[in-house]
């Protein structure tokens, strides 16, 4: 139990000075690389939690892809330093605003569970015993059997958002050359090659 | 205090010491890996490849380490320096990470956890960041566009060879990587009535997968045709360009130690892992960690050989490859392998 509670300061502790990091670093670039280093630590307590599964799902789509796509955007703009941190002040009062919610809405899920035995059971009683099943299969079991509908439609929902953002930005440029793959194989010796014979003295 | 040490002291130990066992040889095989790998490209052009240092050669790279490690480590003025020293320590510590789970024989994983697979698959999407923040820290060109190249080259590629590892793990019903591996004990082969064999393994059954999951892996590695990061000819040397020196080899070090990382990947879903091609007596006495040392070997063996005589691929034909072919036919897989074993009841 000790090595867990240790890790589990680590982490945490890394966690909690890389968001802090996040918002007070001065280069945009440094703030998306501590915000990475803010989801890997998040993956290491959900491993501490028992949540193997999860951890690895966070590492794959917000390290892995999410925040690649961040940094790649972060890094191509050119960012005015002065502009950034003259406007601090104008908005902190709503990131203050965001923040109190933030914390009233932890407030009342975690003082739930702590002033009602009845809700302390409820959050219990969903995790598996990890003997009996793995959360990978227990996931499983919720996402494709129990809830395999709504699974599906949030799985519409992203496709129509993904094709609705293709059809508002596509512009098909007509200058630029594209290579047709079909049309390149289909080429044979008579569409592509000419004999002409020319008479001496004469060009073509 | 006698609790303490053998609860804490001495499991920490022995997993040092086996993690060091573990690296120890895989330096070493990397080492010769890259004489491997420059020896077999020089055979392909009719060359003698490096024969100066030691017999044959053998000691190239050992001597190539020494030049590295003596030279003088340079970071450019404009260079973001934290960054440009951080980039090669995260591209080396996550390939050398990724080993932790490999099992190179029955029960020889440093961590044997359940969803190994899902780790190696996490850590390797990771990789890309030492590319990253190598070409942005450098603050020069062609590292960047370098970086931005391979930033989108992997996290294409990696979309392929996740839909690829969807497949295998259907066919096992298991995230653990020995699992996968004594999986395939019992497979084709067995079904047509004829002994354990090399026709149980993955690569047969799911023939089409192994190509793309190998064409990908070449994509994911930055290997020949697919180095587009690093191109030499029109980025003089990608991402690369700034570095020298130590930090230079990490990068080296790093890129051959996941293609080592893949090759034995290629071995666990495809190849068996540790087991041996015919199940007889005499070639079950042989350790199953030489039969995996082998396939790793073959393996490698085959991306020499692509390095050495497949042109470099242009970059939009690598985008196409990647979103317009091999995620189709990767993702028509996974349906299509769902099917037949829901149907056959298989699974």
């Amino acid at each position: 139990m000790g090595l867990q509670a240790l890790f589990f300061y680590i982490f945490a502790f890394v966690a909690i000075a890389s968001a802090f990091m996040v918002v007070a670093s001065r280069n945009p670039v440094h703030s998306v690389l501590f915000l990475i280093l803010t989801f890997f630590n998040a993956a290491g307590l959900f491993l501490l939690a028992g949540a193997e599964f999860l951890a690895m799902i966070l590492l794959v789509v917000y390290v892995g892809a999410v925040a690649v796509l961040f940094l790649f955007v972060v890094m191509m703009l050119d960012i005015d330093l002065g502009r950034i941190r003259s406007g601090v002040l104008e908005y902190a009062p709503i990131g203050a605003l965001v923040g109190v919610i933030l914390l009233a809405e932890l407030i009342v899920v975690l003082g739930g569970s702590f002033v009602s035995p009845q809700v302390a059971q409820n959050v219990g009683v969903p995790i598996p015993d990890f003997a009996v099943r793995s959360n990978t299969a227990a996931l499983g079991d919720l996402l494709y059997t129990d809830y395999v509908y709504f699974f599906q439609i949030a799985g519409m929902v992203l496709l129509v958002a993904m094709i609705g953002a293709i059809v508002l930005t596509l512009q098909h440029n007509r200058s630029v050359k594209r290579q047709d793959i079909a049309t390149q194989v289909a080429r044979n010796p008579q569409t592509a090659v000419e004999t002409r014979t020319v008479k001496p003295g004469q060009g073509i | 205090m006698d609790g303490f040490f053998s609860t804490y002291v001495l499991p920490t130990l022995l997993m040092i010491g086996e993690t060091l066992l573990l690296l120890v040889c895989l330096l070493l095989f990397i080492a010769y890996a890259l004489l491997a790998d420059r020896k077999i490209w020089a055979a392909v052009q009719l060359r003698r490849g490096p024969n100066v240092v030691g017999p044959f050669g053998l000691f190239q790279s050992f001597a190539d380490l020494l030049k590295l490690a003596l030279k003088e480590p340079i970071i450019p003025a404009g260079a973001n320096k934290g960054i440009f020293l951080l980039a090669p320590l995260v591209a080396v510590t996550l390939a050398l990470a990724t080993w932790a789970v490999i099992p190179l024989n029955q029960g020889w994983a440093i961590a044997n956890i359940n969803v190994g697979i899902l780790y190696i698959f996490a850590i390797s999407t990771l990789e890309v960041y030492g590319v990253i923040m190598a070409g942005w820290a450098s603050n020069s060109k062609y590292p960047f566009l370098g970086a931005l190249r391979s930033a989108a080259q992997m996290v294409s590629y990696e979309v392929s060879i996740g839909f690829v590892i969807v497949t295998v793990l259907l066919t096992v019903g298991s995230l653990n990587l020995s699992d996968i591996v004594l999986s395939q004990r019992d497979g084709l082969g067995t079904m047509l009535g004829l002994p354990n064999s090399l026709l149980d393994w993955n690569w047969l059954a799911l023939f089409p997968m192994f190509i793309v999951f190998f064409i990908s892996s070449l994509a994911e590695t930055n290997r020949p045709p697919f180095d587009l990061p690093e191109a030499e000819s029109e980025l003089v040397a990608g991402y690369m360009v700034e570095y020298s020196s130590m930090p230079f080899m990490m990068f080296m070090l790093g890129e051959y130690a996941a293609i080592m990382l893949l090759c034995s990947l290629t071995t666990i879903l495809f190849l068996g892992g540790w087991l041996p091609p015919l199940d007889v007596a005499v070639l079950n006495w042989v350790p199953g960690v030489i039969w995996f040392v082998l396939k790793v070997c073959f393996v490698f063996f085959m991306f020499a050989l692509v390095k050495a005589f497949v042109p470099r691929y242009r970059y939009d034909q690598l985008m196409r490859l990647g979103w317009k072919v091999f995620l189709p036919i990767s993702l028509a897989s996974v349906v299509v392998v769902a099917f037949v074993l829901k149907l056959t009841g298989w699974a």
